[in-house]
């Protein structure tokens, strides 16, 4: 994570040395959860890029999952109200495009909690798949290899709808890519 | 015309997206299972997504203090350079299939060579695109194959579809003069680089879905340069009505 840490001046009060307004600004960010997915913070799924404080200001960079995922906004918002209740005064979200957001940036926390949320976590690397390949994604239920894709598309955009033959439960996968 | 050429590329490919997506979301409520409704809506999402991101671009680069939602909203029929592929009505489910795999068979590979632009938004855009048109093409070919290949009335269908539309992918080729200087400058990519790839992809799919590729005499086009086929209206009718009867309506 590039953290920039050229900020000329920290936030008030003056007791706190620069490096720990970053990491209280970085906390305070980090902990915003995903609406859509509220077990994973925007730091498991690498959604929060990068924080910066600059003359007293602090710039959260997020990035979004799919082009379209709605949840941005309110993750904006979020951020924004987060670090202003923290005393933060001077705020601000930036929105970054590049590099694109890839589910290899999700933390292996964060795999582990969508796991126990009953979502199956991304499979493996976002490497380039075969565009009409077969893949096999364990129940997070009972862990039986033995399911199918029902869609290539789930509730949200970062989803896929799937089922288990052993359990007989729906589930959703969270899309590698 | 004195927009620039950066300007109309990036235009072009957000009215494509924004266009599509709409007739998707046509979809919303009618689709024949409820996983293809949230499949349809999910694509349509995703061009949406990718339109807002182009718009915003084209608005800066244009300079003239237009937004997003100025230049989704607030322009004329004429003023949109979209392919006619993707403003051609929904009809039943193999036609909005087949329109689908013919815009993302070119588009994939499209936005894959984008990401290589001269142009740095241009290029973040494309490799965020890209993995999303990934499953476009996956999720329409599988369709396709599975309707041509299916029983005897969804091969018809399929094979009538393709026979409609085929006539319009014809444009996803075309380059006029504003379309040169953008490829020459390294904005965007030449579609005659992208032909191999949509090919193989559609090859491919009519292979496995037993459907014949259409032999036409000449191709469809004035979209491109805002001469747009008669759905086009109504078309914009609905996506513009809200904004244009209440002006600046947020919500």
């Amino acid at each position: 994570m590039g953290a920039v840490l050229t900020f000329d001046q920290a936030r008030q009060p003056a007791d706190k040395s620069r490096a720990d307004a970053w990491a209280d600004a970085w906390a305070v960010a980090a902990a915003v959860c995903d609406p859509e997915v509220p077990v994973l913070t925007i730091e498991d799924l690498g959604v929060l890029r990068e924080v910066r404080i600059e003359n007293g200001r602090v710039e959260a960079f997020i990035t979004p999952t799919y082009s379209g995922c709605p949840a941005m906004n309110l993750i904006a918002l979020n951020v924004e109200v987060a670090l202003e209740e923290a005393g933060f005064t001077n705020v601000k979200v930036t929105s970054v495009l590049s590099p694109a957001w890839t589910t290899d940036w999700m933390s292996e926390a964060g795999k582990a909690k969508l796991a126990a949320y009953g979502i199956a976590p991304p499979k493996g690397k976002a490497g380039r798949r075969a565009l009409f390949g077969e893949e096999v994604v364990a129940c997070p239920r009972c862990g039986s290899a033995d399911t199918a894709k029902v869609s290539e598309f789930g509730s949200t955009a970062c989803k896929a709808h799937w089922r288990c033959r052993a359990c007989a439960e729906p589930f959703d996968y969270f899309k590698c890519i | 015309m004195t927009d620039g050429p950066l300007f109309l590329a990036t235009l072009r490919l957000a009215d494509d997206a924004l266009v599509l997506g709409h007739r998707l979301s046509e979809w919303c409520g009618h689709a024949p299972v409820l996983e293809e409704d949230l499949a349809l809506a999910n694509l349509g999402l995703d061009l949406i997504g990718q339109a807002r991101s182009l718009y915003s671009y084209a608005g800066t680069v244009e300079g003239r203090g237009r937004d997003e939602d100025q230049l989704a909203y607030l322009r004329r029929e004429g003023e949109y350079r979209n392919l006619l592929l993707v403003e051609q009505p929904n009809g039943d489910f193999a036609v909005t299939m087949t329109r689908q795999l013919l815009f993302s068979a070119f588009m994939h590979p499209f936005h894959v060579a984008m990401k290589a632009s001269s142009d740095p938004t241009l290029a973040a855009i494309a490799a965020k695109a890209e993995k999303e048109m990934a499953y476009h093409v996956r999720h329409t070919g599988e369709w396709l194959i599975r309707l041509g290949d299916g029983t005897a009335e969804s091969h018809r269908r399929a094979q009538a579809a393709l026979d409609e539309l085929w006539p319009y992918s014809g444009e996803l080729f075309e380059v006029d003069e504003a379309m040169r200087a953008a490829i020459e400058a390294g904005f965007v990519p030449d579609p005659e680089a992208i032909r191999p790839r949509f090919d193989e992809t559609i090859d491919h799919v009519l292979a496995e879905a037993t459907l014949n590729k259409p032999k036409v005499g000449a191709f469809q086009a004035g979209g491109r340069a805002g001469r747009h086929s008669e759905h086009m209206g109504f078309l914009l009718a609905d996506l513009q009505y809200m904004q244009r009867t209440y002006p600046n309506a947020t919500w």
